[in-house]
Parts: C-alpha cells; sequence; structure tokens
C-alpha cells in the first residue's frame, strides 16, 4: 500500500538534507516509511540522489541502508509484511504508483548482490539472458550487446576466448564482474549495488571498485557497503544511516573529513559501539 | 573533547593518538626550554649553555622523524577519518613548526657563543630578553592549546604574534640608530638583529600551532585570517 504523503515532509532545517544543486536528479525519496509488521525499518527518509554519480550508504548492521536501496526497485514488494509510505520517484514518475510495470522498473534499476549470482549457463548466455526474454533474436545484436556488456564490466579480455565455458567456473571477483555485466546489458539508467565486494579479494575488490568509477560516466550508482574505506573510496556522496534514520547525507569529501553529526563521526572513526 | 580521542574500538588506535600527543608535547617543551637557555646563554655568556642548545636541536630533529613517522603509519594502516584524521595532519604540521623552532634556537644560541667574547651592550640585551620571554611565552600557550584542544588559544596567539612583530620592528629601529653611533660595535649589532629576527620567527611558528589547532577541533582553516575574523568564526561554531 502506498500513499502520497506531504511532498514537504523532510525538508525542514534539522533534516540532513543534502542539495544537489549542481547535479541532475535520477531518483527522489519523500518521506519515506517502511514497516516490517509492526517494525519500521525507514523513518522518513527524504533524499535525492545524483544522476550518473555514485551514492554511498553506510551504517551498521540493521540501519536501513539495504532495505532503502531495495526500495528503489522494489524488491521489498517480495516481503509480504513489508508496508511503505511515501514517495520514490524516478524521472518524475512515482514508481509505486499502481500502474507502474515492475519489471520494466527492474529492468530500468538493475541491481546485483553481495555474492556473485550467475545462472548455471555459459557466460554469452549469462549476458544474453536479459535481452532474449525481452525478444532479442538477432545473433548480431546479441554479440554485440555481450562485447560490449563485458568491456564495460572490465572482464572482457578475462573471457572472450571462453563464452562458451560455463560461468560457474569464473573466479568469484570475475563472476561479480559477470553479474554487473548482466545487469548494463539490458541498459539500466540505475545500478542498485547491495555490498557488492564483501565476498571478494582485495584484488578482486579493487578491480570491482574502479569498474564502479567507470560506470558512473553512464550510469547512476548507489552502493550499500560495510566498508567504510570502499565508501571513501568510490563514492561521490555519501548517506550515513542508523536505526532507520537518515543522519547525515553529504558530499564523501566532507563527510569523511568534517561530518557535521557527532553520531556520523563516531560511527566513521570506529567509536560506534 | 581531550577524552574524544580514548573513545576508538580500537584499543591499540587510542594508544597510538596518546602516545602521538604526548609525544608532540615532550618535543614542544624541549624546543621551549631550547627558546630560554639560548636566550640566558647570550644574556650571562654562557657558552656551554649554548652549546647545550646545538645539542638539543639535534634531538628535536629527531623527534620530527620520529613523530611523522608514527602519523605515516596510522595513515598507511588506521586510514582515519573526520577528527582523527584532522589530528594527524595537525601533528604534522605542528612539529615542522617545532622543529623550526629549535632551529631558531639553535642559531640564537650559536650567535651567543659568537657575542660571548665582544663587549656587552650597557642594557646587556634587555630588548631581547623581553622579546624572547614573549615568544616563549606563545610557544607555551600554544602547547597548552594543543593539549587542551582549545582553538580559542588561536585568536590569542594572533595578537601576541601582532605584537612580537611590532617588537621586532622597534628593535629594528633601536639597532639601525646604534649602527650610525657606534660603528666599533656593527658586528656585534648584526648578530643582535639575528636574533630579533630568530625570536620573531618563533612567534610566526606559534601562531602558526594556533591555527592548526582550529583546523584539528573545528575542521576550519583560518590560514591568513585576522583575529576577530578568527574570533567570530569561533563563536559561530558554537552556536
Amino acid at each position: 500500500m502506498v500513499t502520497t504523503i506531504n511532498q514537504n515532509a523532510g525538508l525542514d532545517a534539522n533534516r540532513p538534507h543534502l542539495k544537489l544543486d549542481h547535479e541532475s536528479i535520477a531518483l527522489e525519496a519523500t518521506g519515506l516509511n517502511l514497516y516490517y509488521g509492526e517494525t519500521q525499518a525507514l523513518k522518513d527518509i527524504s533524499m535525492q540522489i545524483a544522476s550518473e554519480r555514485v551514492t554511498a550508504f553506510i551504517g551498521p548492521s540493521g540501519c536501513g541502508k539495504s532495505t532503502l536501496l531495495r526500495c528503489f526497485n522494489r524488491m521489498n514488494d517480495l516481503v509480504d509484511t513489508c508496508r511503505i509510505e511515501g514517495c520514490i520517484e524516478i524521472d518524475g514518475e512515482d514508481i509505486y504508483h499502481p500502474s507502474v510495470d515492475v519489471p520494466e522498473l527492474r529492468r530500468k534499476v538493475g541491481m546485483v548482490f553481495q555474492k556473485p549470482n550467475p545462472f548455471p549457463k555459459s557466460i554469452y548466455d549469462n549476458i544474453a539472458y536479459g535481452l532474449r526474454l525481452q525478444g532479442v533474436k538477432s545473433k548480431r545484436t546479441l554479440d554485440e550487446v555481450v562485447e560490449r556488456s563485458l568491456k564495460k564490466a572490465a572482464l572482457w579480455d578475462e573471457v572472450k576466448d571462453r563464452l562458451d565455458d560455463n560461468a560457474f567456473g569464473l573466479s568469484g571477483g570475475q563472476q561479480q564482474r559477470l553479474v554487473i555485466a548482466r545487469a548494463i546489458a539490458i541498459e539500466p539508467e540505475i545500478i542498485l549495488l547491495d555490498e557488492p565486494c564483501s565476498a571478494l579479494d582485495p584484488i578482486s575488490t579493487a578491480k570491482v571498485e574502479e569498474l564502479i568509477i567507470d560506470l558512473k560516466e553512464s550510469y547512476t550508482i548507489v552502493i550499500v557497503t560495510h566498508n567504510m574505506q570502499q565508501a571513501a573510496r568510490v563514492s561521490d556522496f555519501t548517506a550515513y544511516m542508523y536505526l532507520g534514520e537518515l543522519i547525515e547525507y553529504d558530499d564523501t569529501a566532507k563527510l569523511f573529513t568534517n561530518p557535521s553529526k557527532k553520531a556520523t563521526e563516531d560511527y566513521i572513526t570506529g567509536r560506534y559501539g | 573533547m581531550e577524552e574524544h580521542f580514548h573513545q576508538h574500538i580500537s584499543r591499540q588506535f587510542n594508544q597510538e593518538l596518546e602516545s602521538l600527543r604526548q609525544d608532540v608535547m615532550t618535543m614542544g617543551g624541549l624546543a621551549e626550554q631550547m627558546i630560554l637557555d639560548a636566550v640566558n646563554a647570550l644574556i650571562n655568556g654562557e657558552s656551554v649553555r649554548a652549546e647545550q642548545v646545538i645539542e638539543n636541536d639535534h634531538q628535536v630533529n629527531e623527534m620530527e622523524k620520529q613523530i611523522d613517522q608514527q602519523c605515516i603509519q596510522i595513515l598507511a594502516r588506521r586510514q582515519p577519518t573526520a577528527s582523527d584524521l584532522r589530528l594527524v595532519m595537525a601533528i604534522i604540521k605542528t612539529v615542522n613548526d617545532i622543529e623550526r623552532v629549535g632551529d631558531e634556537a639553535e642559531q640564537i644560541a650559536k650567535m651567543a657563543i659568537r657575542l660571548v667574547s665582544r663587549d656587552r651592550p650597557r642594557n646587556n640585551y634587555r630588548e631581547i630578553e623581553a622579546m624572547g620571554s614573549h615568544v616563549r611565552a606563545m610557544i607555551r600557550d600554544a602547547l597548552d592549546g594543543f593539549a587542551r584542544l582549545e582553538p580559542e588559544v588561536a585568536v590569542q596567539l594572533k595578537r601576541q604574534d601582532e605584537k612580537v612583530d611590532a617588537e621586532y620592528e622597534a628593535i629594528l629601529r633601536q639597532y639601525y640608530s646604534y649602527l650610525v653611533e657606534e660603528p666599533r660595535n656593527t658586528s656585534r649589532i648584526l648578530d643582535s638583529i639575528w636574533i630579533a629576527r630568530s625570536l620573531e620567527r618563533i612567534g610566526d611558528h606559534a601562531k602558526n600551532i594556533g591555527e592548526y589547532i582550529v583546523y584539528m577541533v573545528e575542521g576550519k582553516d583560518i590560514r591568513r585570517a585576522t583575529a576577530e575574523e578568527i574570533e567570530k568564526s569561533l563563536v559561530d561554531a558554537t552556536h
């Protein structure tokens, strides 16, 4: 159930509302509340996500950062007891409006999870899967998209000679980049990354981080991470969440050198506990 | 605020930061003592004391290297953020200024050794003694402010530095007239000018340390701001 509440909620002076004056806006949440049964997991979140930038969500376990991320492509719809109030707009359209085509929304807003989840198919078929689902049959189109997507995901050179091999034969880091390539193949606008590196070794992590920075040239990236240094390294904007609230949202450079809230400071300096 | 740096989940990190802060205080204390010894060596004509100052400068130099090394380790291994990052940055800059203070004291000590064998002025360097005690107080205030994390000390140091600059100007005018009046003492007067210049520099270093304290505590870069501007920005921060 979705109700659009007072549009100005959350814009009062005490709110950590970052004004993205010089950015174009990919997504805007207004007065967002989310409940799992009786428990409120998100409390009056209002924020804008800048287009073609990397925005990171940080905060301790259970702070609501993954829940918020999942609101952006309605993954929470899959949870029975979940109830959402407020509004999330992408391209000026409320994504929770009953007329919204959810599969189309998820094409536009792709998602990558913590553990790489390639399909038990060849590397090629993994990438082509989404397009085939859309009815694309032309071998030439598919070939082009597979190559382009793998190149964008910085994986092409490593797999171009074995596109027909099973994707499970790739290393964890390669699998994660494959999954990102699969997300890119269907030309999303926004890519949501939920702890994309937490199952990867440092070298693979560094490669995925490089990839994230490359990808923001064409896509809007929102990343949830437990690794604060990762947020500091890859993101343009960082949001610190705690107990379902957006505590502080600012330029990453500012938030990691001189946060305005003591709670943020305590968390990022390791005093939270 | 002081206990703020003892609140990390990592106890080892707490200890590292504490030991850094203590080392800065030790180094600063040593430099402050060197100023006193160098000026007293001049006034009392004690070359042994002056030699000791020159010896101590090696220790100050070594401490700067050792503290920098500790800071580099923290940057590399802890990736400090926010106030922790500012503390480390402020320490790196502060020890650089303290090291320069040591160099200036060493210069004064060298001049004092040269001047031992010469005629002493009638007032026995009273103006140097006064200026020396002013800049030494500034270094002490800067170190206290650093230890207590008090940004207000920056305003005070800025004002004191302006006074010391004026004092230096007055001493220069006085010495220029001596150069004309007492040509046979030219060499001593020129050395005295160098000593006054070293003391004036020490005042600048103390003022710099005040600026780093503001950066460390408030996250504001107030370099080249006037005392009034600094005062205003600190008042704004508390509201």
